[in-house]
């Protein structure tokens, strides 16, 4: 209908607020609003009572739907495990070696084994799989007990002597300070690094061979070439665990060093097991 | 208002009863609405071939897969500037259609001008005209009167689950789509959103009209400041019309039919001057132009006017032509934005690879040292295939020393990026200890990769890190 019925602007009150002569009505809000607005508190109500809403010392009180966001999230997690089963079953049941065939496979062990690294590995190994000193390297060609995926399963299921399981890797370095002359120890360190490339004190090293051959050789092999059968470094390559310099590889000898890798056989499923090994051997050093 | 009467804190509505209305600016409107309705409900249902493995909808919008595809176009995540393009090609078409035309845009072509435009011809079919509705509105509550509420309201809400409906299409091929939303099979979000737009479509429609404008919509007030005296409006001409009167009894044309008023969707009476909730629908002039022809009198009583006019018009001098208040620098200039941002676009389209390529080096760690001494970097080589085929790449590098470089899982440098896929591939660059490369900070690099079939390639750059003693 036409604005005749309607009150004239003059007409209408103002809120009394003046600002540079500019005044505000005092106009009634539209109707509607006041509805929303009422409309609101009912839905408010409404969910006070279907879900949880009133803090109580323990929780809240429950509301008549029964949600829990706590509940929600297990949900989704057992959706999730329900939507994976059949592609963890293949990957259970695929060889090793054979994982790298299947795209999807390759794209679920990845992904997942990421993440297992992420939450179980970076600790020790670094979030970048680059290790530190007494904590191999994982990025790189050099492994002390095998990188093939075999190996690296092996690896990660028994561990690195590790206490709680029978079948873990084990080998233990005598600590040649306790037979050794301490020149016969300063021989073999210039004579490390004559075989590892680094700038060497020929005249230390140069009786070395023999001393290395009875000492050294049955685990490091004959030219220090390593055995991963005894998790025995490479000693020939430009690649150290605990460092390459005079001072480290004196204490190496004098001392022995071995590093401790928990078993997970016990810690997590045999699919993130699987997961993680095809994980570590994409890295780029797997054999 | 009196000082003893509480103020009234709540207004209901004043109902608006537009009166049918016929003359130039109706029809341009309905034929508006019919052709941008028609284009709303018909767009997904245009098939367009793109080969077997890409959908073959014209306009389809690909949330789950992240694609967009119109027509020939196909636009990727990635390319998600010719989206931002196109927004502000539509901001700045809306500063040039209101510094030139003022709110035609509400007028004629919003969405809830046009649907209310549409309840508003099912309700006149129905209730029948101004008169009769008022009638009905007054009337008790009888059978007769449930039997043309009911009807109409469901008509109205046949048009607003179509308008839902056609809003889902855009989103899943259109076919499939409506054959699951009848069996049943689509999705809840299918549902959902059809049963949000069917109720936003028959309450806006049906029962907020003009208070969506008035009390809702923010553009009416951003329009006030984007007008200006030259821009184009719906006025009265009250020198022309005042003092108004009975005719033969007053000097001015206005005969005050209040046939002006009487069509107004907006519920407002135009000869009390501009006002916000005016979306210059034009309708008032109609109304007035058919009656001036009654008369005898001028049409042109309430006409699109610039407000510059005034002084010359009241002078009894002739106003500027309407096109000379249109052709004025402002509007040139957001015409020369707009244009420039639309070319830009076009020529960014036809430019564009049908591959996209994008390396991203390991930083963590940079580098890996190796066991013969040598460096190894990683880097995620990311292709993305943008067209319906298969396609094989060829991947070399090009760098100073002649480094090696390997795909992680194969010994070929080939590698197969599926039909509308991305693919990552890590490539791993080794550099010898002979190498300078291995000893430097940051070494370039330059990617090649290269579609064996067709020839076309592409580079990236990116650095070797090596260790620095």
């Amino acid at each position: 209908m036409s604005k005749k019925h309607k009150m004239a602007d003059e007409d209408y009150p103002t809120t009394g607020h003046e600002w540079d002569g500019i005044r505000e009505y005092d106009k009634p809000m539209p109707r509607w609003w006041l509805w929303t607005f009422f409309a609101t508190i009912i839905f408010s109500l409404a969910y006070v009572i279907a879900y949880p809403a009133v803090p109580l010392i323990k929780g809240a009180t429950p509301g008549l739907l029964g949600y829990s966001s706590r509940a929600q999230l297990q949900r989704s997690l057992d959706s999730v495990a329900l939507e994976n089963a059949e592609i963890e079953q293949l990957l259970l049941a695929t060889p090793l070696e054979n994982i790298a065939k299947n795209p999807s496979l390759v794209r679920y062990a990845s992904a997942g084994g990421g993440a297992v690294f992420r939450t179980y590995c970076a600790q020790c190994h670094g979030a970048g799989a680059q290790g530190a000193t007494g904590y191999p390297n994982l990025q790189d060609d050099d492994w002390l007990w095998g990188g093939d995926l075999a190996a690296l399963e092996q690896t990660i299921q028994h561990g690195i002597r590790s206490d709680a399981d029978e079948d873990t890797r084990y080998s233990e370095m005598p600590k040649f300070g306790e037979f050794l002359e301490e020149a016969q120890i300063e021989q073999l360190v210039e004579y490390l690094r004559q075989i590892s490339g680094q700038d060497y004190l020929a005249e230390t090293s140069a009786n070395a061979e023999v001393l290395f051959a009875d000492n050294c050789a049955a685990c490091h092999g004959q030219n220090g070439e390593g055995n991963h059968e005894q998790g025995a470094p490479n000693l020939k390559d430009a690649l150290w665990l605990y460092g390459g310099d005079r001072d480290a590889l004196r204490h190496s000898i004098a001392n022995a060093r071995f590093g401790v890798m928990p078993a997970w056989n016990t810690r997590i499923t045999p699919a993130q097991i699987r997961q993680v090994t095809f994980y570590v051997h994409q890295l780029g050093g797997g054999e | 208002m009196s000082n003893d009467t509480a103020p009234q804190l709540f207004q209901a509505r004043e109902p608006v009863f537009p009166q049918r209305v016929s003359g130039r600016f109706r029809r341009l409107k309905w034929s508006l609405l019919a052709i941008t309705l028609g284009i709303y409900y018909a767009t997904p249902w245009i098939r367009w071939d793109r080969g077997p493995n890409l959908p073959d909808q014209a306009v389809l919008i690909d949330l789950a897969h992240a694609r967009f595809f119109f027509f020939w176009i196909e636009i990727w995540p990635h390319e998600f500037y010719f989206i931002a393009g196109l927004l502000i090609m539509a901001g700045l078409g809306l500063f040039l259609f209101t510094s030139a035309l003022g709110r035609v845009w509400c007028g004629y072509a919003c969405p809830q001008t046009v649907w209310t435009d549409l309840f508003l011809l099912i309700e006149r079919w129905i209730e029948g005209d101004r008169n009769a509705r008022i009638k009905l509105l007054r009337a008790k509550l009888s059978p007769r009167k449930i039997r043309l509420r009911l009807s109409k309201w469901a008509a109205w809400l046949v048009i607003s689950v179509a308008t839902g409906g056609a809003w889902v299409f855009y989103f899943a091929d259109a076919p499939t789509l409506m054959h699951h939303l009848f069996t049943g099979q689509a999705a809840l979000v299918a549902y959902g959103t059809i049963a949000c737009l069917t109720a936003t479509t028959f309450v806006f429609g049906g029962f907020l009209r003009e208070q969506v404008c008035t009390y809702m919509c923010p553009w009416p007030r951003i329009q006030a400041a984007m007008m200006d005296e030259h821009s184009l409006t719906v006025a009265y001409r009250n020198w022309r019309g005042e003092p108004r009167g009975k005719m033969g009894k007053a000097e001015g044309d206005c005969i005050d039919c209040m046939a002006c008023v009487n069509v107004c969707p907006q519920g407002i009476d135009i000869r009390d001057g501009q006002q916000v909730e005016c979306i210059t629908c034009a309708l008032c002039i109609d109304a007035c132009d058919a009656m001036m022809d009654k008369i005898g009198r001028p049409r042109g009583l309430i006409d699109y006017c610039a407000l510059t006019d005034e002084p010359q018009e009241r002078a009894g001098q002739a106003p500027k032509p309407l096109w000379a208040h249109v052709m004025r620098l402002r509007n040139f200039i957001y015409f020369g934005l707009w244009a420039g941002i639309g070319v830009g676009l076009v020529v960014a389209l036809f430019v564009r690879s049908d591959f996209s390529v994008s390396i991203t080096p390991d930083r963590n760690p940079r580098f890996v040292r190796l066991s013969d001494g040598g460096v190894r970097n990683a880097y995620d080589l990311k292709i993305s295939n943008q067209t319906g085929d298969n396609r094989r790449f060829h991947i070399s590098i090009k760098t100073d020393e002649a480094l090696r470089v390997k795909l992680q899982g194969t010994d070929e440098m080939n590698i197969t990026v599926p039909a509308d896929q991305s693919l990552h591939q890590r490539v791993y660059i080794f550099a010898k200890p002979v190498y300078l490369a291995s000893r430097t900070d940051s070494t370039p690099v330059r990617f090649w990769i290269e579609d064996i079939n067709s020839g076309e390639r592409q580079h990236v750059d990116s650095i070797f890190a090596g260790e620095t003693k």
